[in-house]
């Protein structure tokens, strides 16, 4: 049974940046967002959605995974915190594993960032900023039944596939529930590999 | 609670997480509001956003200096916790390295500003009145308000212009924004308000939103949007963009701009048609329904399909639905009130509401969503040029008496009604008003056919501005007066719900900076009316307010500061101090006017002021973008907000062959200007936008017509004539870099608390207390 977390639903976002300028609020943070919007369907609408870190479970997160310098702690109730700045070499090894782009790196300070689910607030019982003021919902935080309560009938997804790697994430996705698909394709389809075609 | 007790450090409360929590996912059960942060020693003032009209309650975080610094989301009840991006970077202006905090003063426009004191500032603004009034009269001197201003300094602006300057030229910026509603609403029910609170949205089982792009103008409106949604609510949006909100609706009705009433009387004759009209609550409640009902007759879809562009099946279909549901309101912006027939575009969805009996019932309604924040409230005490307090009409003998007798002077002292906003510009232009003051407005962005603006303004032998950043208006003057923001004072605002909140000041205004309430006393007494503005603050002018608007139909008389603050805010009409307010109107079916009817009114639509030819064949319409407010002379500095949409854009369909990014010259008959274009199929391909947040070279208004409705005296911003063609990319304004002192983030709040140990499993706070 899923916990406490973000839940993620595209078809409410507005693409008005609350949430980016929210977690720039956020102190753990020190300014930055580590939010970003995505624009799936440029051209065509101005649909948008907001990106934040999964908190990959299963494998446990990737991005501490291959950390070399061991600077990513995951906590024992599943938070990916960002890089321990004593440890973190800058190496982007995190941002190369990451399979949705979440994390990021500060060249010049030779830091990597990255959403910490605003550890300082949920340690509280508070949401984290940028679910807080999210003026539509796009991002909910609470339980899945908190949701549904809220929201009848709608469909979560917390597992995704790239290619033949499934990973189970913290951070769960709304999806269309006569889409329901499990688990959900994670990022884009890879249709060409060399040139070859490999659909 | 006192605001005293308010800006009182609240200290932690051990049980909110109790100690050794340490599992984000079991902690809970926190009443959210219950973030009172002061392990820093900060303090959480509550208070409200300062831009439109949702009116956000938030708590802005003061430091140990006194100073804002940030800001933490409020469970208030009309936000609940959510806020904007505008609202989350709001604070960031209170503190701002462009803050004017010396008076500028010049005796030319050919000369630089240069800082004075306020003395000089003050006898020199008062010394040229006296010179224009005395050499033209009175009337030749204007005075132009805004609706962000507390409602207490909106008072004082329209008393200020009627007994200290005596002139009957007084009007403000709410001009531009909800007053073909305010008359739609006058005219039909004898009351200038949204009939239901925000939270009837909650209950309706369809809502219609026609012309207002809620994602991006109100992003916290949204919520309500869908909620109703998950209940199962249909939503009608009509819009000729498909914005965020309308891609998600039942039916989006993407019709031609300027062709609303059309729309509206096409529905009601489907209606009529289809037998679904509530008959008997139109004949106990309602007159002008037989000749509403003829003239809609004239109007089949098929006719309809052909002015609007759309087809004739969805004018069908939208009927059925709105008609159809158990309850059903209409919500409405400035899509279809910016224009020459803006009233009766209102008065239209009036129409189609009563006539399905869709009013007065929870869930069940009508509303217009307010721009400014207090775009409400801003002309419901005699700021606006026909009204005075108490919205008491200043060509009624009997209003005028009353109001005389509270300002204590004589009746054939008080002027008669001025002229419009615009109006005055061209009265400006034509030399028949020569000197001007201006407050919290900025019209040199925010007026339509800024060539006639900038000549209006050129125009005037004296200028004054009263802003705290130097705005293009205030750019113009002869002497700009630094004011404070919204969070150096307090006092009320009214929302698009007519919910009046109240503000509460969160720090000292910077030295050298003084409240619109203390320059407004100060020019009052120079010109020989202080007794008449004896006040000290905000909550003595607010005492007068209430006195002033008892017995009205806009009645504060039972809404006091205590109450507010005790009640997070309250819903006028509310006659007396134990009165609970009045969120929704017409529940006992009784409108305002004296035989407690709906005057129905009939409209027959007519195109739009500009019209097409071969040399311009489309439509240019103009709105907001999410980032901005407004003029943006506020968003326009927060480097947020300037990253996130740094420049102006021209929204354009595939069909025209340009690709995104292209520079795309837009052409109407008052000029033309270069954007980038943003192609997007989410746009009729007859039709192009362009947000007007932004000064010349890239301002939609310098392109936008002054016409004007004919009633309201809004002008015509969300249609003219267009042409677009391949620009030069050389013409092109390069986006504004964010310069230093602009940034996203104050350094005083990047330095404010040492970071969260990165790799601290229990957070901060958790583990001091365990």
């Amino acid at each position: 049974m899923m916990g406490r977390t973000i839940f993620i639903d595209p078809g409410r976002c507005i693409g008005c940046q609350a949430c980016v300028s929210a977690c720039r609020e956020c102190d753990s943070h020190r300014g930055k967002s580590m939010i970003h919007l995505d624009y799936p369907d440029e051209g065509h609408t101005v649909a948008s959605l907001p990106t934040v870190c999964m908190h990959c479970e299963d494998p446990v997160a990737p991005c501490a995974e291959v950390c070399p310098a061991d600077a990513i702690l995951v906590t024992a109730d599943g938070v990916v915190q960002q890089a321990d700045t004593t440890r973190c070499i800058g190496c982007a090894n995190c941002v190369n594993a990451c399979p949705f782009g979440v994390p990021k790196i500060d060249l010049q300070a030779k830091l990597q960032m990255k959403c910490n689910l605003c550890y300082d607030r949920t340690a509280y019982g508070l949401a984290p900023m940028c679910a807080t003021v999210c003026p539509t919902g796009a991002l909910f935080y609470g339980t899945v039944e908190e949701l549904q309560a809220e929201r009848p009938g709608v469909q979560v997804a917390d597992s995704f596939t790239f290619g033949d790697v499934v990973v189970k994430t913290g951070v769960a996705m709304v999806v269309p529930a006569d889409k329901v698909q499990w688990p959900v394709p994670g990022g884009l389809p890879i249709v060409q590999i060399n040139g070859a075609d490999v659909t | 609670m006192t605001a005293e007790q308010h800006r009182a450090p609240v200290p932690l409360d051990p049980s909110i997480a109790p100690p050794g929590t340490r599992n984000f996912r079991d902690a809970g059960g926190i009443p959210a509001d219950q973030w009172h942060a002061d392990q820093n020693g900060e303090t959480l003032v509550p208070t409200h956003c300062c831009f439109c009209g949702v009116q956000c309650g938030m708590y802005l975080r003061v430091d140990h200096g006194g100073k804002v610094f940030g800001v933490e989301p409020r469970n208030h009840d009309i936000n609940r916790m959510r806020l904007c991006p505008k609202g989350i970077n709001a604070y960031q202006q209170v503190n701002h390295p462009d803050r004017l905090t010396a008076p500028l003063m010049r005796r030319s426009r050919d000369e630089p500003f240069r800082e004075t004191s306020w003395e000089e500032a003050l006898d020199f603004t008062v010394s040229e009145i006296r010179r224009i009034q005395d050499t033209y009269g009175k009337d030749a001197f204007g005075l132009l308000g805004g609706a962000s201003l507390f409602s207490e300094k909106t008072y004082l602006v329209g008393k200020f212009a009627r007994v200290a300057l005596r002139t009957r030229h007084v009007d403000y910026n709410g001009r531009l924004c909800m007053v073909s509603a305010a008359g739609a609403n006058k005219l039909a029910f004898g009351i200038d308000r949204a009939g239901n609170p925000f939270s009837d949205i909650l209950l309706t089982d369809c809502l219609l939103i026609a012309g207002s792009n809620v994602g991006e103008c109100f992003p916290v409106m949204t919520q309500y949007v869908w909620g109703a949604r998950d209940r199962g609510a249909s939503l009608i949006v009509i819009d000729p963009r498909e914005t965020a909100v309308a891609r998600t609706a039942d039916i989006h009705v993407a019709l031609k701009p300027g062709t609303d009433a059309a729309f509206f009387n096409a529905v009601l004759n489907v209606v009529v048609e289809e037998g679904l009209t509530d008959e008997a609550y139109l004949a106990e409640h309602a007159t002008g329904w037989a000749e509403v009902r003829a003239k809609a007759a004239e109007y089949p879809p098929s006719r309809a399909a052909e002015i609007c562009g759309v087809p004739a099946e969805q004018i069908v279909q939208v009927a059925r639905t709105f008609a159809g549901a158990e309850k059903a309101m209409a919500w409405h912006a400035r899509g279809i009130e910016h224009h020459s027939q803006g009233v009766e575009n209102c008065l239209t969805v009036i129409n189609l509401c009563v006539a399905t009996g869709h009013i007065g019932r929870p869930g069940a309604g009508y509303g217009t969503i307010t721009g400014q924040g207090n775009g409400q409230g801003g002309r419901e005490h005699g700021q606006k040029s026909d009204l005075l307090p108490g919205g008491r009409s200043i060509m009624n003998e009997e209003h005028r008496r009353q109001i005389c007798e509270i300002w204590g002077i004589d009746e054939s002292d008080l002027p008669p009604a001025g002229t419009s906003m615009m109006e005055m510009v061209w009265q400006m232009q034509r030399g028949e008003i020569r000197g001007l003051i201006g407050i919290c407005n900025n019209p040199f962005v925010s007026l339509p056919n800024y060539r006639v603006v900038k000549e209006g303004y050129d125009a005037t032998e004296f200028h004054a501005q009263f802003d705290f950043f130097l705005s293009e208006t205030a750019a113009n003057a002869h002497v700009v007066f630094p004011v404070t923001t919204w969070a150096e004072d307090e006092g009320v605002m009214a929302n698009a719900e007519a919910r009046v909140v109240k503000h509460n000041k969160a720090q000292e205004p910077p030295p050298g900076v003084r409240t619109d309430t203390w320059v407004m006393c100060q020019l009052a007494q120079r010109l020989g009316a202080g007794d008449k503005f004896a006040f000290a603050g905000s909550r003595e002018v607010f005492e007068e307010l209430r006195i002033a608007s008892a017995g009205t139909v806009n009645d504060y008389y039972g809404i006091t500061y205590e109450r507010l603050e005790e009640t997070g805010g309250i819903a006028w009409p509310c006659p007396s101090t134990d009165h609970p307010g009045t969120p929704r109107l017409f529940e006992d079916g009784r409108t305002y006017h004296p035989d407690g009817k709906i005057h129905l009114q009939v409209v027959e639509w007519h195109p739009p002021m500009d019209p097409y030819s071969d040399e311009y064949p489309m439509s240019l319409t103009t709105g907001r973008t999410v980032a901005h407010f407004l003029s943006g002379n506020q968003t326009r500095r927060l480097g947020a907000l300037v990253e996130q949409t740094p420049r102006p854009w021209v929204e354009v369909h595939p069909s025209l062959g340009f690709r995104s990014g292209d520079p795309v010259r837009v052409v109407t008959r008052r000029g033309s200007e270069v954007f980038p274009a943003l192609v997007t199929e989410a746009i009729r391909p007859d039709t192009v936008f362009v947000p007007y947040h932004w000064p010349v070279p890239t301002s939609a208004n310098a392109l936008t017509i002054d016409a004007l409705d004919p009633r309201s005296k809004i002008p015509e911003y969300k249609v003219c004539a267009c042409r677009v063609e391949a620009g030069d990319a050389v013409d092109l304004v390069p986006a504004p870099p964010v310069a230093p002192g602009h940034t996203a983030y104050p350094e005083t709040q990047v330095s404010r608390t040492d970071p969260l140990p990165p790799t601290a499993p229990q957070g901060r706070g958790t583990a001091e207390r365990s």
